[in-house]
């Protein structure tokens, strides 16, 4: 036996490496859904691409719209939206899609859902490049508030771990979450700013706009790439605050219900 | 070598009990959810049904403990709190050393990923680094001698060929601890003696054993001690032919 400090003195429940773990889990997700796609990756161009032109053809053609370049700006909605909705809905079902691995061995459970959202985020990686060609082509030039991006969409990205912290212990508990997730995702096609722009809404409810956080990282976004400009102060810190409440929130009730969430399997 | 004091047990329970809710009725499952909420989960809701009760038993190191009892009596909630993937309502479990399992065998795999990936995906949620990990492989592969199948993805292996990789990554991971549901249904002939040789190495080499199975005649060949459970309360601990003994004549009459 290796000496013990004390006689209480036990190994802890886990003792493997998160980073690794994280790491296979995501490869894992990673391989399961692309090695039986004839087109793989291209998937996830494919899909803004269609969203893209389909929006531009309705709201040039059939409701015009006096908007410049507006391919470039309904893909710098669709890009954040498409991450979170596709997220949310996959990282909800995680938990029970590995009931076989959580019924096996002690991993701590936080780590599943993390990982299915940290493996939608290379999507997102290829659809930032999608956009940047875009960008480029419509003659936008890089500037310097493009080195805000990270630290806006890695709040995002916490915004989204937070909620998919949330629903993913709810569903072991409550199966319908599920569909709770999509018809919330369809709301929220709606009430964020993908075809519209920012400046088309209401002053009365500006204020709830920005706090949500897609809706805040969508203009956020669209301030730097198209308008040259850094998003308003009070726009990221709203972005910041909210996304990290919901993240304090989503973990709070993930340690309470993770307790059993073997038992209810 | 001498030891100063008593080597402390590589798996502790204390006073163990474990609860689940009878029944999923929808009220009571949001009951448990507000419960929980609140911080308070290890009440059970109303109408618990207890697997478990107030179940006390240690294991030293180097020592094997096999679990017996009816279909029911609550081993393989033992063994789900012992490999920690369950929490007790009340009680302690202690386990010292790294731990393996074979479970239901098979469970932990992704059909679509490859033995190789699997076989990496599944250490390193067990807790073992890339290092252990790369290190164990030979012999991983050399005991479930599946060979170059392990290049294909699991969901095109026979159920036999799953338990094979299932159990060599259990046992050739180098555990401390290792945790045996039925091991007896694994594969074929040749490669059940294969796994009751490696059981015996495992035990030679000082590993710590925990094993619940309805096979006597195994028990009495691998365990030193045995535990015997029935309506989720100790009916019986002490020396395996004891135990087996008295299981028998009660199974009998």
């Amino acid at each position: 036996m290796q000496s013990h400090l004390s006689p209480e003195a036990a190994a802890p429940r886990w003792q493997g490496e998160y980073r690794f773990a994280l790491q296979q889990l995501v490869l894992k997700d990673f391989r399961s859904r692309y090695r039986n796609m004839s087109l793989g990756i291209f998937w996830s161009l494919l899909n803004p691409l269609i969203m893209m032109a389909l929006l531009t053809f309705v709201f040039t053609q059939v409701f015009p719209t006096a908007r410049a370049a507006f391919p470039v700006f309904v893909l710098c909605g669709i890009i954040p939206y498409n991450f979170f909705a596709l997220a949310w809905s996959t990282g909800t079902a995680s938990l029970l899609d590995n009931t076989g691995l959580i019924k096996k061995v002690p991993v701590p459970r936080e780590i599943i859902p993390v990982a299915s959202v940290l493996s939608n985020c290379l999507h997102v990686f290829i659809q930032f490049g999608l956009l940047v060609g875009f960008l480029l082509a419509y003659g936008f030039t890089i500037n310097r508030y493009w080195l805000l991006l990270p630290i806006i969409w890695g709040f995002y990205v916490l915004f989204i771990i937070g909620m998919v912290l949330a629903t993913s212990v709810l569903n072991i508990y409550v199966r319908d979450m599920r569909y709770v997730v999509e018809s919330m995702n369809t709301v929220l096609f709606w009430l964020v700013p993908i075809f519209y722009g920012g400046e088309m809404i209401k002053p009365e409810y500006v204020e709830i706009y920005s706090l949500n956080p897609i809706a805040a990282l969508v203009q956020a976004t669209r301030n730097i790439l198209m308008e040259g400009r850094a998003p308003a102060f009070s726009l990221i810190l709203k972005l910041s605050l909210s996304s990290l409440t919901v993240l304090v929130v989503g973990w709070t009730m993930f340690q309470r219900l993770k307790h059993r969430v073997y038992d209810y399997l | 070598m001498p030891q100063p004091y008593a080597p402390q047990p590589a798996i502790e329970f204390r006073g163990v009990t474990k609860s689940f809710s009878h029944g999923s009725g929808r009220r009571l499952l949001m009951l448990q959810l507000f419960r929980q909420l609140a911080g308070h989960w290890k009440q059970s809701a109303e109408n618990p049904f207890y697997a478990l009760r107030d179940i006390s038993f240690s294991i030293d190191p180097g020592e094997s403990l096999a679990l017996i009892g009816h279909n029911g009596a609550g081993k393989s909630t033992l063994l789900s709190l012992a490999t920690r993937v369950a929490e007790p309502d009340e009680g302690e479990v202690i386990v010292r050393g790294r731990l393996s399992s074979v479970l239901d065998l098979g469970a932990g795999f992704h059909p679509d990923l490859t033995g190789y990936e699997n076989l990496t995906l599944n250490a390193s949620l067990i807790g073992f680094s890339r290092e252990q990990i790369a290190a164990c492989t030979p012999a991983v592969i050399e005991f479930c001698g599946l060979g170059k199948f392990l290049e294909d993805p699991i969901r095109t292996y026979s159920s036999g060929m799953v338990m094979r990789l299932a159990f060599a990554i259990a046992v050739e991971l180098d555990p401390d601890v290792i945790v045996i549901d039925e091991m007896i249904a694994v594969g074929d002939d040749e490669f059940q003696q294969k796994c009751l040789l490696r059981i015996r190495g495992l035990r030679e080499r000082g590993k710590t054993i925990l094993l619940a199975s309805h096979n006597l005649p195994t028990i009495l060949e691998f365990c030193d001690h045995a535990l015997w459970l029935d309506h989720g309360k100790v009916k019986m601990q002490g020396q395996a032919h004891q135990v087996v003994k008295a299981y028998k004549s009660r199974a009998s009459m």
